[in-house]
């Protein structure tokens, strides 16, 4: 595969740059903004349940399984959970998921608009086409991927106090014990701020993609796998940047 | 009217339109015909500014569209209706809302006043039952139609046409070729079309522009072409031995007709 970086970067600039404009109507961007919550929002909220649920139970069971010493008290198990999803499972792991999810929805509907010159005849109608299809899929992303991200961390520390009780690991009491000791805010802080940049990198990167498609179906499946690659990277670099800054 | 002056469009290393000078005329259907890969489509796309021209003009009513920024080819845009080849309708919404789309957008009309639009135009194109289709529902020619309704829904000044007959069965060709060239004089619009369907070419082309590997090869109208004596064109046009027969027909009609006028007769011979 060639790989242009500057290329990509600067005309991925170009599109971001041209998503600012002056709405040609803003209830209909308003409405375009409110679709793509239900799609995005609405559409990830099961697999992000299930996911993270699951995420949470594993990781007691799993805490559990390496915590050999006696001397350590079994309510440990329920903070290294709430740390662990707060801080990594949750904004991290649900977002590489999404980045599958999302990211591909996006990159194949724009790419099949672009084949089949949808997007140029709402260029012809003179709508700003970055502004209209673009702006309100990222704005959405903001909004609802953090939520969803909360969602998965609540599930997931849900999945641990149930999973710790099915096993026998530890009871109810122990857990919500271990839950309420040593809260640090700031993981909370930094876990949102993660899910912020996630959400701009699922949404963005995918419309990147998508939108500069040439050619026909073959390329549009070319461009949706590309866009699930280079965002499930983007995100783990900016794991590691923001671990590296905030941390 | 729109004029085109000295357009040059390359891709790379490849000059897809060489120096191409035209002039659509107002209020008339103007043809632009060539073989496949002749640069027709990036024509339109250059005139309409899906493509940056590499130099030259396209002038709308002397005002030069390739020189203007975006906000400014904006009401220029919206004077513009394009039927795509594809037809180019919204999947995800019905006939009617790709229909009210651009009123949604941009009219500023009431509800009510834009459905009494909407429907106006569905039955200008004579498209009946199908208002709350969507368009995988329906067959090709209605989705052509669709986008007519929809390219004529703002009341625009010009309309574009890329290739209007392709994938079409002959009659539903004719209908939508007839369809054009009654919006075109009923709305007063200037009108391009690209097609290579000769059928289109001898019944609704008032001003026809020949393409010839990136170049303007010959202009005139469809009685004009009977009777040129470019080997390009006659090779495009009467390519098959059907319009070799035509042609041979054309000429003596026009020949009696001129005849018949010269003798103080009207109109043609029966």
């Amino acid at each position: 595969m060639e790989f242009r970086f500057f290329y990509h970067f600067g005309r991925f600039l170009l599109m971001l740059k041209g998503m600012f404009s002056r709405p040609e109507n803003m209830r209909m961007y308003w409405k375009e903004f409110m679709k793509q919550c239900v799609d995005i929002g609405i559409g990830s909220l099961g697999i992000v349940v299930i996911i993270s649920t699951f995420l949470g139970a594993v990781t007691t069971v799993q805490t559990a399984y390496q915590l050999v010493s006696g001397f350590i008290p079994k309510s440990t198990i329920a903070m290294v959970v709430r740390d662990t999803m707060i801080i990594e499972l949750a904004p991290t792991m649900i977002c590489i998921v999404l980045g599958g999810v999302v990211g591909s929805k996006i990159a194949s509907e724009l790419g099949n608009m672009r084949i089949s010159e949808q997007i140029d005849a709402q260029e012809i109608m003179g709508i700003n086409t970055r502004a209209y299809l673009i702006g309100p899929k990222i704005l959405a992303a903001l909004l609802t991927i953090p939520a969803l991200v909360v969602i998965a961390a609540f599930l997931g520390i849900f999945g641990g106090l149930e999973a710790g009780k099915l096993s026998g690991i530890l009871s109810h009491e122990q857990f919500m014990e271990g839950l309420r000791s040593s809260f640090d805010g700031y993981n909370v802080f930094f876990a949102l701020s993660k899910s912020y940049t996630y959400a701009f990198i699922i949404s963005s990167i995918p419309a990147y993609y998508g939108y500069h498609v040439q050619g026909g179906a073959l390329e549009i499946g070319k461009a949706s796998t590309t866009a699930v690659v280079v965002s499930c990277v983007m995100i783990l670099f900016a794991d590691y940047a923001l671990a590296a800054m905030l941390l | 009217m729109i004029e085109l002056k000295n357009i040059r469009k390359s891709f790379g290393e490849k000059e897809i339109l060489k120096d191409v000078s035209a002039t659509m005329e107002a209020g008339k259907t103007n043809l632009i015909i060539g073989a496949s890969g002749s640069g027709k489509t990036v024509l339109m796309k250059c005139m309409v500014g899906l493509m940056p021209v590499d130099s030259g003009q396209v002038l709308y009513n002397g005002e030069d569209f390739t020189a203007m920024d975006d906000k400014e080819k904006k009401p220029i845009r919206q004077a513009i209706g394009m039927l795509f080849q594809g037809s180019a309708l919204f999947d995800s919404m019905t006939v009617e809302q790709n229909v009210m789309f651009p009123l949604d957008m941009f009219g500023n009309m009431s509800y009510k006043e834009k459905r009494k639009r909407m429907q106006e135009c569905l039955d200008r194109v004579e498209l009946k039952d199908a208002n709350k289709k969507f368009p995988a529902e329906i067959s090709g020619g209605m989705k052509k139609r669709v986008g007519i309704a929809r390219a004529i829904v703002l009341n625009p000044k010009y309309l574009f046409v890329d290739e209007p007959n392709s994938g079409l069965d002959p009659q539903t060709s004719l209908v939508i070729d007839k369809l054009i060239k009654d919006i075109t004089i009923d709305y007063n619009i200037t009108t391009v079309v690209n097609t290579h369907d000769m059928n289109t070419v001898m019944e609704s082309g008032d001003h026809i522009i020949y393409m010839h590997q990136g170049q303007k090869q010959w202009e005139g109208s469809n009685e004009d072409i009977i009777f040129s004596e470019d080997k390009l064109l006659n090779d495009f046009i009467f390519a098959s031995e059907f319009f070799q027969d035509i042609k041979e027909m054309r000429k003596m009609e026009m020949f009696r007709d001129k005849k018949w006028r010269q003798k103080g007769g009207e109109g043609s011979n029966k």
